[in-house]
């Protein structure tokens, strides 16, 4: 057989998620084969992904344009080591999130089923559009699709409360995009007449000051996805929706989306020496230090086991953020790793909440104690998991941080050194301390044996916790896919 | 040229700014399209008056006929536009006729007041 | 290729001789079939003469063989077989729609006299738009005037027929200004051929008549376009005509007085007469203001229909905006947003017609939470508000960016400032309107509905998706508005 051009595999990543949902829909009364296509697109994507990454680390630098609005600004795909990166993380883990939701979604006896699987398909196709975007417009384009399509995730229960979190979620993203983010992009089209990304930045010398930090403003407050203070509602808003969304899209794939967007745009439309010159970058990475106490703070007096989280994750976001601004290349190595090991760190939290949820209907943190020895498999991954949100070993949290940290140092930044480390001790506080309560303190109510959530969540669990063990032992791999890109930059 | 050379406008103009005082003043909608209809005869009378050359004749072709005549194209024009007329005002009385019907009234002050309750 | 230049007349011909025999048919479907098929047919025409056009340039045919400044020639360039195109096309899409709306909303023994009003509508939009004599374009203005307001009054609500006797009388003031404007152009010129005219004028441009015959001419085609401050008849005619009239009217009648505006400018008074008056800065005014305030007042509607009539005013402020720039970018940007707001407003009026068909209503307090029980209509009405605020691969977007960037090729960078807050304003209008339709608990006794029919569907979507593909694949669509810019500006190819 042939091997396609990565041209085609690039338009593939787009195609494949939405013939898969397609035939999701026409098998709506075979629960069984519904579960087994998507899991077959599921793999089929990361196949494909997979192939143009194994071209890409070589070298090649595919792209494809889909259309030409304007003369001279089109919509393309082009892949770069960090949008390959992203690619790779979210198809991968899109598989273990659908074998994940199989077991929750029937162990939880959610309706509409089918609707669930066909806008997690097309959310995982926009994905992968911002994860290939060549361009701004593109990047924009995508980046709205995608908030569209998980919005029905979002309320997929129909409550009244999904319904009132799902219009928080909207209003904002959509909100924020339309008016900071799509202002910036117009503006940036007509300064300097394109939008394609480009190493080094698209800024000709001499652009005013001003212009380029309000621009650098209206992009990051424009990435309402990041989650920067003050446009962070809408994360904890979208805890309404089932544990696999809140996994994949609101700890992966959305969120990622978002600070993906941030660090592409200040590699690639700013880059490091317009970010150096900038007082307005440093103000904003304060924000973001600011962004990850405050969360932390906030996150502490949560009870609700999943907007502790929630916050935890906008927290998190902002060492992404704040990394993508400090603009020297061992925070972006560092921005770009905590991308890849937050994502499986907090997946696995939220696969542990959703078990304790399936197994126990727990919500609440404070139910939680002693169920480490009803569900010690659980516990035991929570642990890991949140050893590695807050950046120490034996995980691959510890990793991103160090080079965040070396980061800062470069920087010159103190303060913002200081943030990370402070962070590190709150995330101790608020959440290892789940699982240490978990095996040691009594159990309230009194249940015999062992009692786990179904086997699917259990294998999904085992396979992310696996891996943020995996990344800490060896973090070569992943270190030399992100330094490809430094020497690039 | 002193300014009454050109009386035919100012006739135009008078007639004018009383067909528009009486369609914006008056609040009867049948007096409005009176208003209407002086409005519209005042262009009428500037074309037709505009056609017209000193000592001419009707443009009737007829034996030893003499050459001075008026230009008939306007008076042709305005034909059309009586037309025109005559169509706007029959719509717009038939619109006041079933105006009255549904509401009772053509007083356009009746009119709002039963639209706000 | 004298065949399709000879079809020019039967863009009037046809329609004028049909619509009695539709009258005759009494039957309203089959009233209905006749005149979609005759609109049909002038869609195809209309794309006739536009490929003929673009290949040959301009052609002109003489009415009953009589040579021009004596007989009424038309005369058909770019600019207008675009137009024609436009205005052909929306009557046939929105007649696909309208055989069930029309049943559902008005009378059996109207709905001949409905159809009969529609195909005389369209042959006088068509006829201003094809004809190249000055007093002809009254007469066309007053056919498709006089139908118009029949179409309105035939609305359910009694507030049709106000609405249509205040459209009457400003229209009827509009249709006389420009015919006392003509008067002076002739009085001058002697002629009403516009090429004559046109020709005439350049050894005459700048006397006092003429400059009043400007001023009287483009304030009559500012009444009949809702130019600021001269819009108050078109929310409440828009409001409460029967769906389908909405829907037709707002995607052709103001964009044929712009079309009429246009022609005056350049080609009757040509461009440097035109502009050495402050034209410019007076439609810059005016249109900045049309799109903040019309847009405001959107915010605050509770019935749609009136919602998106007021978008409508701040629409025409951007073609306007467009025209004010006076470069051919701008003017480009204008023949733009005609086709691109066409598609938008015709799609999203029939929008509420799927909603007036379903709940016989268009008020937000009475459709309160129901979007949800209509999904596809209301996804289009989401769609088409997208375009509406100027989301990138909508048709709204293109538009706005040809604009923001003519302005800006020439420096006029508030006026960037005013696209965009007239964007800002339009997300708030959309979305509270998303919010009402979707977000609201149902308001009353809660009447539940199923999804609106497919032969209403179809159309729908059908406008709805032509803004998402003329968003995309601007070629057709800003290929066209180039060359026609470019003959208005210059009169060459």
């Amino acid at each position: 057989m042939k091997i396609p051009a990565s041209e085609v595999l690039l338009l593939l990543a787009l195609i494949i998620p939405v013939v898969g949902s397609f035939f999701i829909f026409l098998c709506r009364k075979f629960p069984n084969v519904r579960e087994g296509i998507t899991l077959i697109t599921g793999i089929a994507l990361f196949a494909n992904v997979s192939l143009i990454a194994s071209r890409v680390f070589t070298g090649e630098r595919p792209e494809f344009v889909l259309a030409e609005p304007f003369s001279g600004f089109t919509l393309s795909l082009a892949v770069e080591p960090l949008g390959m990166l992203f690619a790779l993380l979210a198809s991968f883990l899109w598989i273990i999130t659908s074998i994940y939701a199989i077991g929750y979604m029937r162990g939880h006896g959610e309706d509409n089923q089918t609707r669930f699987y066909i806008f997690f398909a097309c959310s995982i196709a926009s994905v992968m559009g911002v994860a290939f975007a060549g361009d701004l417009l593109t990047l924009f384009v995508f980046y709205e699709i995608l908030t569209l399509m998980t919005y029905p995730l979002v309320t997929h229960s129909g409550t009244a409360e999904a319904r009132r979190s799902g219009r928080v979620y909207l209003g904002i993203l959509i909100s924020t995009s339309m008016v900071f983010f799509l202002l910036a992009v117009v503006w940036t089209a007509l300064e300097v007449g394109t939008l394609a990304f480009s190493i080094g930045g698209i800024y000709p010398e001499g652009t005013e000051p001003w212009v380029l930090g309000l621009l650098l403003a209206l992009f990051v407050f424009g990435i309402g996805k990041a989650a920067i203070m003050p446009f962070h509602r809408w994360l904890p808003a979208a805890m309404v929706a089932p544990t696999p969304v809140s996994a994949l899209l609101h700890a992966v794939a959305v969120v990622k989306a978002g600070v993906f967007s941030i660090l592409k745009i200040c590699i690639y439309i700013f880059g490091a020496s317009s970010l150096h010159n900038l007082a307005v970058a440093e103000w904003l990475s304060l924000l973001a230090g600011f962004t990850i106490i405050a969360a932390s703070i906030v996150a502490m007096g949560k009870d609700n086991l999943k907007a502790r989280l929630a916050y935890s994750t906008i927290s998190q976001l902002s060492y992404v953020t704040l990394g993508a601004l400090l603009g020297n290349s061992a925070a972006w190595t560092g921005a770009s790793m905590h991308m890849v090991a937050h994502a499986f760190g907090k997946i696995t939290l939220f696969f542990c909440a959703g078990a304790i949820l399936v197994a126990h209907h727990k919500k609440n943190v404070s139910e939680l104690d002693g169920l480490g020895r009803v569900m010690p498999f659980t516990m035991g991954a929570f642990f890991i998991g949140s050893l590695s949100i807050a950046g120490l070993p034996p995980t691959a949290g510890m990793w991103s941080k160090w080079y965040l940290v070396l980061g800062t140092v470069d920087a010159g930044e103190l303060i913002l050194l200081n943030v990370l480390l402070l962070s590190t001790l709150l995330n101790v506080y608020y959440l290892v301390s789940i699982p240490i309560r978990g095996f040691f303190k009594p159990l309230r109510t009194p249940v015999s044996g062992i009692k786990e959530a179904p086997l699917p969540c259990l294998i999904a669990i085992g396979v992310t916790t696996t891996i943020t063990v995996g990344l800490f032992i060896y973090p070569e791999h992943l270190f030399q896919a992100v330094s490809g890109l430094v020497t690039t930059w | 040229m002193d300014i009454l050379s050109h009386y035919n406008y100012w006739v135009a103009i008078f007639l004018m700014m009383t067909g528009f005082y009486v369609v914006i003043a008056s609040g009867n909608l049948v007096k409005k399209l009176i208003g209407l209809n002086v409005f519209q005869a005042s262009v009428f009378i500037l074309y037709i008056s505009a056609g017209v050359v000193d000592k001419g004749v009707p443009p009737i072709l007829k034996e030893g006929a003499s050459i001075l005549y008026s230009n008939p194209l306007p008076h042709v024009l305005i034909l059309t536009a009586i037309v025109v007329g005559v169509g706007t005002t029959a719509l717009g009385l038939a619109l006041a006729i079933r105006i009255k019907e549904a509401y009772g009234s053509v007083e356009e002050d009746d009119i709002h007041a039963q639209e706000e309750d | 290729m004298a065949t399709i230049e000879q079809l020019a007349i039967f863009q009037i011909t046809i329609p004028l001789i049909v619509a009695p025999l539709v009258f005759l048919l009494k039957n309203g479907n089959r009233a209905w079939f006749l005149t979609l098929v005759t609109s049909v047919a002038m869609m195809w025409v209309a794309s006739q003469l536009l490929v003929h056009v673009l290949s040959v340039g301009e052609f002109v045919t003489q009415i009953g063989g009589w040579a021009a400044p004596w007989g009424i020639e038309y005369r058909v360039d770019t600019v207008n077989a675009f137009v024609l195109l436009i205005v052909s096309g929306m009557s046939s899409i929105v007649l696909m729609f309208a055989r069930q709306s029309v049943n559902q909303e008005i009378e059996s023994n109207k709905r001949s006299l409905f159809y009969t009003s529609w195909l005389l509508c369209l042959t006088g939009l068509l006829g201003v738009t094809i004809t190249g004599d000055a007093f002809n374009v009254f007469v066309f203005l007053e056919i498709s005037s006089l139908s118009s307001y029949v179409l309105i009054a035939m609305g359910r609500d009694r507030r049709a027929l106000t609405s249509s006797f205040q459209y009457l009388v400003m229209g009827t003031i509009g249709a006389t200004f420009i015919l006392i404007g003509i008067g002076f152009l002739f009085i001058v010129t002697g002629t009403l051929n516009m090429a004559d005219i046109s020709e005439r004028l350049s050894d005459t441009s700048q006397t006092r008549t003429v400059r009043t015959a400007f001023a009287f001419i483009i304030v009559g085609i500012g009444l009949k376009l809702a130019m600021f401050p001269l819009h108050l008849w078109l929310p409440n005619a828009y409001a409460y005509a029967p769906s389908v009239a909405s829907a037709f009217l707002a995607a052709t009648a103001t964009k044929v007085a712009l079309y009429m505006l246009l022609r005056f400018i350049y080609t009757v008074f040509g461009f440097e007469f035109s502009f050495d008056l402050p034209l410019s800065e007076t439609l810059v005014i005016l249109s900045s203001a049309a799109i903040l305030v019309g847009s405001v007042v959107a915010i605050f509607q509770d019935n749609l229909k009136r919602l998106l009539a007021y978008s409508s005013v701040a629409q025409i402020g951007y073609m306007l905006l467009g025209v004010s720039l006076a470069t051919q970018a701008g003017l480009s940007a204008a023949l733009l947003h005609v086709f691109n707001h066409a598609v938008i407003k015709g799609g999203l009026f029939l929008v509420l017609g799927c909603f007036v068909f379903r709940f016989g209503t268009a008020s937000l307090k009475l459709l309160s939470g129901k979007g949800t029980q209509m999904p596809w209509t209301f996804a289009a009405f989401i769609a088409g508000g997208l375009s509406l605020i100027g989301v990138p691969l909508t048709t709204g977007f293109v538009s706005k960016w040809q604009l923001v960037t003519a302005a800006l090729d020439i420096g006029w960078w508030p006026v960037a400032l005013v696209v965009l807050a007239g964007s800002i304003l339009a997300i708030v209008y959309v979305w509270r309107a998303v919010e009402v339709l979707y977000f609201r608990p149902v308001s009353d006794d809660s009447q539940i509905v199923k999804e609106a029919p497919l032969e209403l569907l179809l159309p729908t979507w059908l406008l709805i998706g032509a803004n998402i593909y003329f968003g995309i694949n601007t070629e057709l669509s800003i290929g066209v508005a180039d060359v026609a810019a470019h003959w208005l500006m210059t009169g060459t190819r």
